[in-house]
């Protein structure tokens, strides 16, 4: 019933000595919004270039579609990359943007792409580059919306946009995926806005993929634990810890998984805080440096 | 919508809420998954999924082609289940909390006692009934 749209396997990029992807095994899946979460410089846009066809892997297997995507028209025409400054000719004008599109993309929606221009107020007459940044970031939203490629890919695509466009962009893409289901990969370092609308999420750091997961299982998968020091550090004794704070005798400890009803009353009675932890947070503690260093040592000097 | 539950979690319980505050009655339609996820700015998926959570409690059910729909008997159904969860909930923690207060078990009972009485006694007719048995 769900179809592969993307797969890879042992996925390598290698710019000099500098090992950009490291050998990625992905899977996407059809109709979906993903969300490829990570650092500056996690290797998101690498990726995203390899699944376009933008650029050729160094090593392993790539098929976008059944096929490898670089030069293959039949898979190019189903996709769409909004890059994060996508460049155009120096003459070039919204309108001029707009009427191209249809060039590339079969499914193009016209009358879609002029309401997506009122939302956004977008001068069509105006010179590109004279556009400020949060406008150049709304002709990308145009495209990429519009363009309803069988899988889009959206690379930061709401720089300089104000919170009200960036909330239209969030209500556009959720009304017209209701519409016309597809697959959806944005990529982000602004966690928080965007995590309800992800289903899936993909966390990429230094090339490789750290979390492959239901967004509805990353949610909440993480708990903070508050107290004093000795009580905290007995009560997570077994669990996988992945974040530690101390402040004099009181410490605040991050650990993946969940507590049942009976620990979380156990944990009341210790007389321990418990917060559970946003994907924002889980993220940040997962490709932090929290746990290096100094972190860990005092956590073994104090158990 | 709270960022660190599961959202599809908070989705069926809004649903019950309003299922318990008779803002949906029994046999209305509920919103379609698309309508929630519009509403909540959330991925229609996660919407589904705490729809079907109601679905297979029964406290909703599809009708072919026309939506979901509140069974009969969910409201019933929606306050016996957290009539069990109630104890462990806010019973519980706020003994425990009592306790390191020093307050002890006759002051508490007092204690409701006068909030009781200073909101007034439950009009719902289901609830008082529940209370009192």
């Amino acid at each position: 019933m769900t179809a592969t749209v993307a797969r890879t396997r042992g996925l390598v990029k290698r710019y000099g000595s500098f090992t950009a992807i490291d050998a990625v095994d992905l899977e996407l899946t059809e109709n979906r919004i993903y969300g490829l979460l990570g650092r500056n410089g996690a290797g998101k846009t690498t990726l995203m270039q390899l699944l376009t066809g933008q650029i050729f892997p160094n090593g392993g297997e790539l098929e976008v579609f059944g096929r490898p995507p670089a030069e293959h028209a039949d898979v190019l025409r189903r996709l769409c990359f909004i890059a994060e400054a996508q460049r155009y000719p120096d003459t070039f004008t919204p309108a001029h943007v707009l009427a191209a599109a249809p060039w590339y993309f079969e499914n193009w929606d016209a009358a879609f792409a002029e309401r997506l221009v009122a939302d956004f107020r977008l001068p069509l007459k105006r010179r590109i580059k004279k556009l400020s940044r949060g406008q150049l970031s709304a002709v990308g939203v145009i495209v990429g919306l519009a363009s309803r490629a069988d899988l889009t890919f959206f690379d930061e695509p709401y720089l300089g946009l104000d919170a009200v466009a960036r909330h239209i962009f969030y209500d556009r893409l959720l009304e017209d995926y209701a519409e016309h289901p597809r697959t959806v990969v944005l990529s982000t370092h602004l966690i928080d806005e965007v995590a309800n609308l992800l289903e899936h999420v993909i966390l990429i750091d230094q090339g490789r993929i750290l979390l492959d997961r239901d967004a509805e299982e990353v949610r909440g998968s993480a708990t903070t634990i508050a107290g004093a020091a000795s009580v905290v550090d007995s009560f997570v004794a077994d669990r996988a810890v992945i974040g530690r704070d101390r402040l004099g005798g009181l410490a605040s400890v991050t650990i993946d998984g969940r507590l049942d009803r009976a620990e979380r009353v156990r944990a009341a009675e210790l007389g321990l805080e418990l917060a559970p932890v946003s994907l924002q947070q889980l993220i940040v503690h997962l490709t932090g440096t929290d746990l290096d260093g100094a972190g860990d040592a005092e956590g073994k000097a104090a158990a | 919508m709270d960022e660190t539950r599961p959202i599809f979690l908070q989705i069926a319980e809004q649903i019950e809420n309003e299922i318990l505050d008779g803002i949906l009655a029994e046999d209305a339609q509920i919103p379609s998954t698309n309508e929630l996820a519009a509403f909540h700015r959330i991925n229609p998926a996660t919407a589904l999924k705490g729809v079907n959570m109601l679905v297979d409690a029964g406290i909703v059910e599809k009708r072919r082609g026309i939506g979901m729909f509140v069974t009969a008997g969910a409201r019933g159904r929606v306050a016996e289940r957290r009539r069990t969860e109630f104890a462990a909930e806010y019973v519980r923690p706020l003994i425990v909390e009592a306790a390191k207060l020093g307050i002890d078990t006759d002051q508490l009972t007092e204690m409701l006692r006068a909030q009781i009485a200073a909101l007034g006694t439950p009009t719902d007719p289901e609830s008082t009934e529940r209370i009192a048995s």
